[in-house]
């Protein structure tokens, strides 16, 4: 009888498994992703608030979040730029090399972060190529915030790329046919009508770029130096608080570094869906 | 004098539709200027740092047992890793991409989930669970049961990165190739096995293969979640990418860059593999691929 009043939960179907994938889908998703999770959440909570907010405001874990989320942020805006210039280029031009080119855009994706953490201090040390040059005008890369804003670059490019490149394919030549012969100049026609169709894919790029950035660890810490209220990311000091065994602070750092990540994902979410509806549906 | 009344006859003057060539030349200069900064000069320095001392050297790096304890180790979680995610991706799309359901998009987003966190925070939770001072330390220690600082620690941390890769692959191939097919296969008096094994995995093959790569990828060279669990026992827990760590970190460079190559080979390889995939069987991979 009960069943009756029940609401259906799944449309009836002749497809059989739907009980054995879903079981073993989320049986799966809860043991290795939700449970452990969830173990985190409680175990910040049991910390008590004032010792939380001690922790939490402490000088040097303030230093290393505002690194963390300050390197990320401005790693992503640099990707936002030159991913948009590179699916342009890869999208609209012929040249010798385009498919190489294109498919090594993904090599961030395919390379170990701890590989491209010990290429990019190499490079970007002061006796490293393009570090010895950057040094003979006076600038450090490697071992100062810069270094950690260029490893964060290397790790978000091609989140920034691969989700512009579709839809500048899928721009219809007609729109800047029409812009064109109504006589708008080309750079008008560019930023006024075919950048529109582009940007809620490139907000959703810059997202993503950004929260990997965030994130980010193994490609950070061999440029960064990690000295403490200067290079030292948050991931960093997690790791330090663990092998001090203080699971206390370590717990804190990450349940903060959660909140304002899932924080700022929802609002490019609305962000993003604000800008999806006023450019209809593109 | 005609000019002036017959205005509308004048047209705009149509403007360009592309680029003129030097705009081109700069803007393709530009964007190969920075992958030469951030791409290609990381790819090419591992090599060249590698070979610096030669080729001797190069390759006795190899000799040292830890290294190959670390190649052995890598190989062995990727064995484990990759083939759950690939069941469990194949599960999560058929129930996801083949019914309708009540929650369907909660279990999306929570698939995707282990993209968001930071990996120090994926390995940090199962400290927090299996340690000696976590939840369950002191029922594993009374039980004699290692996770934590062994191998099992850095499967799950492992399996808990590379989650998502093959079902976000699966999941919007599957919902575009709707359930027709199955249907038919069924009706014909096909068993629901069957079924799946003769119609849905010819038709999801490539995009499974395409996932299984990234998977792969990702979980040899994991390093974050890995290195707060493995406790980097020498010969033991030690991955190819904490290997890598050690020997950079005690100065040794050629050889850090000797192991990196193996891992950057592994990286072009899969770079390889992925855009043969897309483009020899560009019609079935998720349409975000095909180009």
């Amino acid at each position: 009888m009960a069943q009756l009043v029940l609401p259906r939960l799944r449309e009836p179907s002749v497809i059989p498994g739907f009980g054995v994938a879903l079981g073993f889908a989320v049986t799966a998703l809860s043991l290795i992703v939700l449970i452990p999770l969830a173990a985190l959440v409680l175990r910040a909570a049991s910390i008590g608030p004032a010792e939380f907010w001690n922790i939490a405001s402490d000088a040097r874990t303030l230093a290393a979040l505002r690194l963390s989320f300050g390197a990320a942020f401005i790693a992503a805006l640099v990707n936002a730029v030159f991913g948009l210039l590179l699916a342009w280029v890869l999208v609209r031009y012929e040249f010798p090399g385009r498919r190489i080119v294109d498919a090594m855009v993904d090599l961030p994706f395919a390379l170990p972060t701890a590989v491209a953490g010990i290429a990019l201090a190499a490079i970007y040390a002061p006796n490293g190529i393009i570090g010895s040059i950057a040094g003979y005008f006076g600038l450090k890369i490697a071992f100062t915030p810069l270094g950690v804003t260029f490893a964060l670059i290397f790790i978000g490019l091609p989140f920034v790329v691969r989700t512009v490149q579709p839809i500048l394919e899928e721009v219809e030549r007609d729109i800047e046919e029409a812009a064109a012969l109504l006589g708008a100049s080309r750079l008008r026609t560019v930023f006024q009508v075919i950048l529109p169709h582009v940007y809620p894919a490139l907000l959703t790029g810059f997202a993503l770029a950004f929260a990997r950035g965030v994130g980010e660890y193994g490609s950070v810490i061999f440029i960064a130096g990690n000295i403490p209220m200067v290079s030292e990311i948050a991931p960093l000091l997690i790791v330090i608080k663990l092998e001090e065994f203080d699971y206390g602070g370590a717990t804190v750092i990450a349940t903060v570094m959660l909140a304002i990540s899932f924080a700022m994902l929802f609002l490019i979410n609305k962000l993003q869906a604000w800008s999806r509806r006023r450019l209809g549906n593109v | 004098m005609s000019d002036a009344v017959l205005p509308a006859i004048e047209r705009p003057r149509a403007q360009p539709m592309g680029e003129s060539g030097l705009v081109k030349g700069l803007l393709i200069g530009t964007a190969l200027l920075f992958l030469t900064a951030f791409l290609f000069l990381p790819l090419i320095t591992v090599f060249l740092e590698g070979f610096r001392k030669g080729a001797d050297v190069f390759f006795d790096s190899f000799s040292d047992p830890d290294t190959m304890a670390a190649v052995k180790l890598t190989l062995l979680v990727a064995a484990i890793a990759v083939p759950f995610n690939a069941l469990v991706g194949i599960a999560a799309s058929w129930a996801i991409a083949k019914f309708n359901f009540a929650g369907k998009n909660l279990l999306l987003t929570l698939i995707d989930l282990p993209f968001s966190i930071s990996p120090v925070i994926s390995g940090l939770v199962y400290v927090l669970l299996f340690s000696a001072h976590g939840w369950l330390g002191p029922w594993l220690i009374a039980n004699d049961i290692e996770i934590i600082f062994a191998v099992p620690g850095i499967v799950l941390a492992t399996v808990f990165v590379t989650f998502p890769f093959v079902a976000r692959e699966l999941i919007p191939l599957m919902q575009s190739q709707g359930t027709s097919e199955e249907e038919a296969a069924l009706t014909l008096g096909a068993s629901g096995f069957h079924t799946f094994l003769r119609v849905t995995l010819p038709n999801i093959k490539w995009a499974l293969l395409y996932g299984v790569l990234l998977c792969n990828a990702r979980a040899m060279g994991e390093f974050g979640a890995v290195s707060v669990v493995s406790g980097h026992i020498r010969g033991l827990t030690n991955t190819m990418p904490l290997h890598i760590e050690i020997l950079y970190n005690e100065y040794n460079f050629v050889a850090a860059f000797a192991v990196a190559t193996l891992l950057a080979g592994l990286a072009l390889l899969t770079l390889v593999a992925k855009s043969f995939l897309e483009w020899r069987y560009a019609g079935e991979l998720a349409a975000s691929h095909r180009h």
